[in-house]
């Protein structure tokens, strides 16, 4: 078929960026200058000679803490650097987790007497743990992070310095035990692909935030280097100002927690939980019924009448959902920090897997704040950070962004607008969409529920579905209209400051705060309906986030002149012939 | 557009509804009863795919258009639903050609501009051969001309 969805096909695999001027993160003029750590300068112990064989070295002894972290060459062999010898301890526990399943189904099948597989299993395990190491090699040139992985099938990932967006510290508890850290560096496009992306897993946590400081905070150096004034440039790095100290933006207060049920993140543990347990009554072929505690409550909710059980059951999960919704907030987010430190955003949480995601400013381009509809009920709301280089909702990099977890709305615009720099807060008053939009919100609602109702009583009265079928359809119909409502009156955008806002939805209400320099396009969207009411839905594409950040049901004027104001000049050659 | 693509869109459109039919007689040829269900279902399905085919490609063609000046690339495509996609010079990341066998038979190219969005691909369909040809040549070089990586 060739509808035009065809233009909605995903991009193809990240391609290869254009031979643009690589922008060096350090001159390389200035790479002849001994760029130590300022923090704490260190003898310049030279990388490891080229070719020379790394000498073994004993768990605990970690060469890379002595060490400038800078290879000063780009020479083929110079410079490679191990992770943290403690890992030759975890990775042989991480592969047995991974591969615990396979074991298990060892020990079951093999049950005969003097019987070895399991034990093969795991030596065979830890020693793929033990060459993941050996194999496993980093070093940072002056213009390029690069990681060697692979036994058989060597690899050699290298990503430009300059693309260098986020780096993201994160410690479980083995990995804080052994004071290590993992590091995975952000870079925007090569983000996608799950072996691709730049995980160093681990260094000690030492090593790993120098190398962070150095990824991040270098390039800030060496502008501040630039800027001194020749006179001063004879007494060198000493007249380089100390980079200043971080400047805390927002704490947790331990009482948000009290917004933590709001959210319902507790309903996905127990979505998790239950599956767990459904799959556990099927593989051991247990009859939940014969089970003395199920089977003395179940017994006790059927001496209630129906709506005492059904009250009963209610409760209970509401419990269960708030406080397990409390508790993940508390494992996540606790000692959350967000701080700003020369031209970085600093964001440090977790209680038992500490994670710290750094992100670069001029890498910012906006934030969200999303309301889910129970939270905004309370007044709360949460924020998250609109930057190249971390996706939204993908993996490892969900959350990773978080700007504010559930909190007051009040403290959460705040911030918002403390991280962008602008006095206005994300909660201006926003333009309303005018009354078509509206007429358009409420039809889509009635439709799309009153042909489902309509089936639904057809069903009923022609093929003897139950009465609860077509009752279903009406209520829903009834719940249409103020969601319809509602979501006519969250519509709104406004353009103020050099950020772009935008806000729609109703059960999750978002609000998007973009900076109208990241904005690298403008696609206008008319479907039939649309464009006869004289609506577009305007999308400002970006590189950064969600990638694309919608105003929906925009006057076809407004719509054009909402762009040209964003992007100046952009759309004028164009305009005339509109 | 070239004037052509009305019936590169036609053709690559066929396949689909060729396809939809052959299903619709295989079950009629292993389940022959009901013949009258059989055939109204086919009729409907070939009167619809039969309009879709003559007016798509048509209503396609008056709603495309595409330019490029030295900031920027735009497009109108679409037919039932619309939309028009600019982006700026600076901002292209990738410019590529891709002809397909059915491209091929029509001497036609599309081009596919893309940016640092994942959201922001421009595709220009149906353009003949050498316009498409020079029209890469041409946001190539302007392209490279620009600095910055783009986001």
């Amino acid at each position: 078929m060739t509808e035009p969805d065809e233009l909605d096909r995903p991009v193809a695999p990240a391609p290869a960026p254009p031979a643009v001027p690589t922008r060096l993160a350090v001159p390389v003029d200035a790479a002849t200058v001994p760029v130590a750590p300022v923090a704490q300068p260190v003898a310049p112990v030279g990388p490891i000679a080229p070719g020379a064989p790394v000498a073994p070295v004993a768990p605990g002894a970690e060469p890379q803490d002595t060490s400038v972290l800078t290879a000063t060459s780009d020479q083929p062999d110079a410079g490679w650097r191990r992770l943290s010898a403690r890992m030759l301890l975890v990775h042989p526990i991480q592969e047995l987790r991974r591969l615990i399943g396979v074991l298990l189904v060892l020990l079951v099948v093999g049950r005969g007497d003097r019987n070895l597989w399991p034990y093969v299993g795991v030596a065979i395990v830890v020693i793929i743990g033990l060459v993941r190491w050996f194999t496993t090699s980093y070093r940072v040139t002056p213009t390029q992070v690069q990681v060697r992985r692979g036994l058989l099938r060597r690899s050699t990932l290298s990503v430009p310095r300059d693309r260098v967006r986020t780096v993201d510290l994160t410690s479980n508890l083995m990995h804080r035990l052994l004071g290590l850290s993992r590091l995975t560096i952000g870079t925007g496009l090569y983000d996608r692909k799950k072996d691709n992306d730049l995980r160093l897993d681990a260094l000690t946590s030492s090593a790993a935030v120098r190398l962070r400081d150095e990824l991040l905070h270098e390039r800030d150096r060496v502008d501040r280097r630039a800027a001194v004034t020749a006179p001063d440039a004879a007494e060198g790095i000493a007249s380089v100002p100390l980079p200043e100290p971080p400047r805390v933006i927002a704490r947790l207060d331990p009482a948000w927690v009290r917004y933590a049920p709001f959210t319902l993140s507790g309903l996905l543990t127990i979505g998790v939980f239950v599956g767990f347990l459904a799959n556990l009554v099927n593989q051991t072929h247990v009859n939940p019924a014969h089970v003395g505690a199920v089977r003395t409550t179940t017994d006790e909710l059927a001496h209630l009448p129906v709506i005492g059980a059904v009250l009963v059951v209610l409760a209970i999960v509401v419990v269960v959902v708030a406080v397990l919704s409390a508790g993940g907030y508390l494992l996540a987010f606790w000692n959350f920090e967000l701080s700003r430190q020369g031209g970085t955003l600093h964001i440090a949480r977790g209680l038992l897997t500490t994670r710290a995601t750094t992100i670069e400013e001029r890498r910012l381009r906006g934030a969200e704040i999303s309301e889910p509809i129970l939270l905004r009920g309370v007044r709360g709301a949460r924020a998250m950070a609109i930057t190249t280089g971390l996706r939204v909702g993908r993996g490892a990099e969900r959350g990773g962004s978080v700007l504010l977890p559930a909190a007051p709305a009040i403290a959460v615009d705040a911030v918002t607008a403390a991280v962008m720099g602008t006095p206005h807060p994300p909660a201006v008053t926003l333009s309303r969409h005018g009354a078509r939009a509206r007429r358009r919100r409420f039809s889509r609602a009635l439709i799309v529920t009153g042909l489902l109702a309509a089936v639904l009583v057809v069903l009923w009265q022609f093929a003897n579905w139950p009465i609860g079928f077509p009752i279903a359809g009406v209520v829903l119909v009834g719940l249409a209209i103020p969601v319809a409502a509602d979501r006519y009156r969250n519509l709104g955008h406004a353009l103020i400051d050099g950020f772009l806002v935008t806000r729609s939805g109703s059960l999750v209400r978002r609000r998007y705060m973009l900076a109208t320099a990241g904005i690298i396009g403008w696609n206008e969207r008319m479907s039939f309906f649309q464009r006869r009411a004289g609506l577009v839905t305007l999308v400002a594409t970006t590189a950064a986030g969600r990638q694309h950040y919608d105003v929906i049901d925009l006057a076809q004027a407004d719509a054009i002149a909402l762009a040209d104001a964003s992007t100046p000049g952009l759309l004028t050659p164009f305009l005339a012939t509109d | 557009m070239a004037r052509r693509a009305i019936g590169y869109w036609t053709l690559r459109a066929l396949p689909a509804w060729l396809v939809l039919t052959a299903a619709q007689i295989i079950w009629w040829v292993s389940d022959p009863s009901n013949a009258g269900w059989h055939v109204s279902v086919l009729v409907v399905v070939s009167i619809i795919g039969i309009a879709y085919l003559i007016v798509m490609p048509q209503w396609r063609y008056r709603v495309h258009r595409w330019e490029t000046t030295d900031q920027a690339v735009y497009t109108q495509t679409g037919w039932f639903t619309q939309e028009r996609r600019i982006a700026p010079i600076n901002r292209i990341q990738t410019v590529d050609m891709h002809r397909g066998p059915f491209e091929r038979l029509f001497r036609l190219g599309n081009v596919t501009v893309t940016t640092a969005s994942a959201a922001g691909p421009i595709h220009i369909h149906g353009l003949d051969l050498d316009v498409a040809q020079h029209l890469v040549d041409n946001l190539t070089t302007i392209t490279q001309a620009s600095e910055g990586d783009a986001t």
